[in-house]
C-alpha cells in the first residue's frame, strides 16, 4: 500500500463538481426564501451532527480572497469552531479572522453576531434540525406536503395548547418564523434574541444541515416573521437587570454560569468577539 | 475569574490529538502492522468496508488501526476518504451467477443443485475460547479441506430462485433496460425512496441496527419471517463498459455476500391483453453486502421486505423510519453532537421556564387559577 501522506486534496477540500451542485442548491434556496432545497450532503472529516451542513456550504463559496470568521455559540474560540477553521485553513490557506467587520463570510453554530452586518457579508448558518414542522409532524414526506399547501394550521395549534397548558409558548432556541409570508422556517436553533435580526436584514443568511441534507436561505431585505398569538407576542429572552461581568454590556445575550458568589450566578457576554472589542476598545490591537 | 469555558480551543485539540496516540500506542511492544490486521481480521475488515461503503481492503485496514479498532470510527474515516474520490463510472449490473463461490446454503430445500457448501463458516462450531491460541506461534501453511462439492462450484452456478421462478411460485423481477441505479452519494434522498435506493441505504446501515429492524419485524413488528432460500459468499466480477470499444471489460472482483429470502406468499391481479388475471407469488427480500456477514445480509433481505409492503401498520414497514435511522455515520454524528457546547439554546429554555414558574407563583398568589 503507498504511503498517502502526499495525497492532496482540492482547494477548500470539496471536488469542484460538488462545489457546483452546492452552489445551485443555493441559488434555488435564495430565490425560494425559506425552502428547503434538498441536495447530496458529502461525509467530511467532521463528524455529521456537528456542523458539516454549514461547512459545505462555505466550502462551497469561498475563494481566495475569502476573510472567514467561525463562531460557535457566540465564541471564535470554541473547540469546534477551532476544529472547523483548523479543516478550512489547512485545505484553502484563506485568511481567517475573528473581527465580524472585516469578516466576508461567517459561520456560526447558534448565534448571529451582536454587531450589525452588511450587505456584503454572508453569514451561514450550521443547521441540525432544519424542519420546523418536526416536531408536530414526524414524517418528511407529510411535512412537504405541509409547506406546499402552506398547510400550517398544526403548529398554531402547538403554540395554542402551549399557552393553554403553560401560559406561555414553551419554545426556547429554534423559535419557528415565517419567511416571505410563504415558508415556515427553523432559525437553526439561534436563540429568540436574534431572530428579529433575521428581519429586513441587509446581508444574505443561508443556512446548511449536512446530516439532514438541506439548503436554505433568507435573503437581503425579507420579511422574517416570528410565529405568535395577537395576545401572546413574541418576546427575547429576558436579561432585565443583568449585565456581562467582563465588559459590562446590558445589551448582548449573556450566558449564565453557576458560581459560589451570593446570587448563584453570573452572567458573560455569549458574543465573544462582541465582549473583548468593549474590554480593549483603547487599545489598537483586539 | 473562575470559569474557563469549553474553548482555548487549538491546544486543547492538538493535545487531545498527542494523547489518543499516545493511548493508541503506549502498551504496545511493536506498532501493529496494517498488512497483518487486513490478514487477520478479515470480518472486522469487511464491516468496516461494508459501512464505510468502500471496498478497499488497505484503507479499512488503515482506518482501524488509526481507530484503536473501533468500526463505526474507522467506517467513517473511510466514508470521509471516499467521499474526495471523483465518481468515474458506474459498473454494468452484476451477475451473481458468475459468482465465484466459496460458500453457499440454502433452507429452504433438504439439498439444491451443486451441493450445499458450508465454507468458512461458524455456524456449526462450539463457542468455545480456543485457548491455544493464547500461544500460537508458528503460522503452519493450512491447506483448504477439499471435497467433492466445493470442486464443482468453480464455475457458473444457477440460483435457488431460479428454480421457484420456473415453477411460477415466485414472480420474475422487472427488467427495464432503461432503470438506473439511484447513487445515494450524488443524488439528493427524497421519499418515497426507490428500491435502489433503498437497498442502498441498508447495505451502508449500521450493522446493529440492520439487525434490530429485521429482528424486530420478524418477532412481530412486522410480518417478514422468510425462509432463507440461498445465502452465497463469494466473488463476483465488477465489469464496466469500455469508453471507447462499448465491449464489457472486468476490472477486478470483490467478495460479498448475497441473501435471497422466500417471504409469505401474495395475490397478485394483472392486466394482461386487456384481460384481468389473478395468481399466487411468494414475494421476494433481498441482501446484498460487501464482504462475508450472513447476518447481516439476511436482516437486510427481511428490512427489504418490509419496506417493500404497502400500508404496513409496523414501525418497520415505514421507509423513513427504517432508513433515516439506519445509518451509523448519521446515528453516531448526531448523537455524539450533544457533548458540543449547548449553553445558548439552554440559555433560552432556562428563560422560558423560569417565566413560567414565576407567572405561575404571580396567579396562584393572586388567587387565580388557570
Amino acid at each position: 500500500m503507498n504511503d498517502n501522506s502526499e495525497y492532496k486534496y482540492n482547494f477548500a477540500f470539496l471536488d469542484e463538481n460538488t462545489k457546483r451542485e452546492i452552489r445551485r442548491c443555493i441559488l434555488k434556496a435564495i430565490t425560494v426564501p425559506g425552502y428547503q432545497v434538498p441536495f447530496a450532503s458529502r461525509e467530511l472529516p467532521i463528524f455529521y451532527g456537528w456542523g458539516t451542513g454549514g461547512l459545505q456550504i462555505t466550502l462551497a463559496l469561498i475563494g481566495k480572497d475569502t476573510i472567514l470568521k467561525i463562531i460557535d455559540q457566540g465564541d471564535d474560540d470554541s473547540v469546534n469552531a477551532v476544529n472547523l477553521k483548523k479543516l478550512i485553513y489547512d485545505s484553502s490557506g484563506i485568511q481567517l479572522t475573528e473581527d465580524t467587520g472585516k469578516a466576508t463570510h461567517i459561520q456560526s453554530r447558534h448565534r448571529i453576531t451582536e454587531d450589525k452586518l452588511r450587505s456584503d457579508q454572508t453569514y451561514v448558518f450550521q443547521v441540525p434540525l432544519p424542519e420546523p414542522l418536526r416536531f408536530v409532524e414526524s414524517r418528511e414526506i407529510e411535512t412537504q406536503r405541509m409547506h406546499a399547501e402552506k398547510d400550517y394550521g398544526k403548529m398554531y395549534v402547538k403554540l395554542y395548547e402551549d399557552i393553554l397548558h403553560h401560559g406561555e409558548i414553551t419554545i426556547g432556541a429554534d423559535y419557528p418564523v415565517l419567511v416571505n409570508n410563504r415558508h415556515i422556517m427553523s432559525t437553526s436553533p439561534i436563540p429568540r434574541w436574534d431572530v428579529p435580526r433575521l428581519n429586513q436584514a441587509p446581508n444574505l443568511f443561508l443556512f446548511g444541515a449536512g446530516r439532514e441534507r438541506k439548503i436554505y436561505a433568507v435573503p437581503p431585505y425579507t420579511d422574517v416573521e416570528p410565529l405568535s398569538m395577537e395576545d401572546y407576542p413574541f418576546r427575547v429572552e429576558d436579561f432585565e437587570g443583568k449585565s456581562c461581568m467582563l465588559c459590562g454590556s446590558n445589551e448582548s445575550f449573556l450566558n449564565e454560569i453557576p458560581s459560589t458568589n451570593d446570587e448563584g450566578k453570573m452572567y458573560i457576554c455569549s458574543d465573544a468577539f462582541y465582549c473583548k472589542k468593549r474590554r480593549f476598545k483603547n487599545d489598537d490591537e483586539v | 475569574m473562575g470559569y474557563v469555558g469549553v474553548k482555548g480551543g487549538k491546544d486543547a485539540i492538538d493535545n487531545a490529538e498527542k494523547v489518543i496516540d499516545y493511548y493508541r500506542i503506549k502498551d504496545a511492544v511493536t506498532p501493529l502492522n496494517v498488512e497483518e490486521i487486513k490478514n487477520q481480521m478479515r470480518l472486522l475488515i469487511d464491516r468496516v468496508m461494508s459501512e464505510g461503503s468502500l471496498y478497499d481492503r488497505d484503507i479499512a485496514s488503515l482506518a482501524l488501526k488509526q481507530a484503536e479498532g473501533d468500526p463505526l470510527e474507522a467506517s467513517y474515516l473511510v466514508r470521509a476518504f471516499r467521499s474526495t474520490l471523483p465518481r468515474l463510472d458506474y459498473s454494468i449490473p452484476g451477475k451473481p451467477e458468475e459468482m465465484f463461490l466459496i460458500r453457499r446454503i440454502s433452507s429452504g430445500f433438504q439439498n439444491i443443485p451443486w451441493g450445499q457448501v458450508l465454507g468458512p463458516s461458524r455456524d456449526y462450531t462450539q463457542r468455545l475460547l480456543r485457548f491455544e491460541l493464547l500461544n500460537e506461534k508458528d503460522i503452519d501453511a493450512v491447506d483448504p479441506p477439499k471435497s467433492e462439492e466445493s470442486g464443482k462450484l468453480d464455475k457458473p452456478v444457477e440460483k435457488v430462485i431460479n428454480f421457484l421462478r420456473k415453477e411460477g411460485l415466485l414472480d420474475d423481477p422487472v427488467k427495464d433496460k432503461n432503470q438506473k441505479a439511484y447513487d445515494i452519494t450524488r443524488e439528493s434522498i427524497i421519499y418515497p425512496l426507490t428500491r435502489s435506493a433503498r437497498l442502498q441505504r441498508i447495505t451502508r446501515g449500521e450493522e446493529g441496527a440492520v439487525l434490530a429492524f429485521g429482528y424486530a419485524s420478524m418477532r412481530g413488528w412486522g410480518s417478514v419471517h422468510p425462509t432463507i432460500a440461498e445465502v452465497r459468499v463469494g466473488y463476483i466480477p465488477v465489469k464496466i463498459r469500455h469508453p471507447y470499444w462499448d465491449s464489457e471489460v472486468k476490472i477486478g472482483r470483490i467478495l460479498v455476500t448475497e441473501v435471497d429470502s422466500i417471504c409469505s406468499f401474495k395475490k397478485i391481479n394483472e392486466i394482461k391483453n386487456g384481460i384481468e388475471t389473478e395468481h399466487y407469488s411468494f414475494s421476494l427480500g433481498y441482501g446484498f453486502i460487501f464482504g462475508q456477514n450472513d447476518r447481516k445480509a439476511i436482516a437486510m433481505s427481511i428490512i427489504d421486505r418490509a419496506l417493500s409492503i404497502k400500508d404496513g401498520a409496523s414501525p418497520v414497514n415505514d421507509q423513513e423510519f427504517v432508513l433515516q435511522h439506519i445509518d451509523g455515520m448519521e446515528s453516531q454524528g448526531f448523537i455524539s453532537h450533544l457533548k458540543l457546547p449547548h449553553y445558548v439554546t439552554f440559555q433560552s429554555a432556562l428563560d422560558r421556564l423560569r417565566n413560567i414558574k414565576k407567572n405561575k407563583e404571580t396567579e396562584s398568589s393572586a388567587g387565580v387559577s388557570v
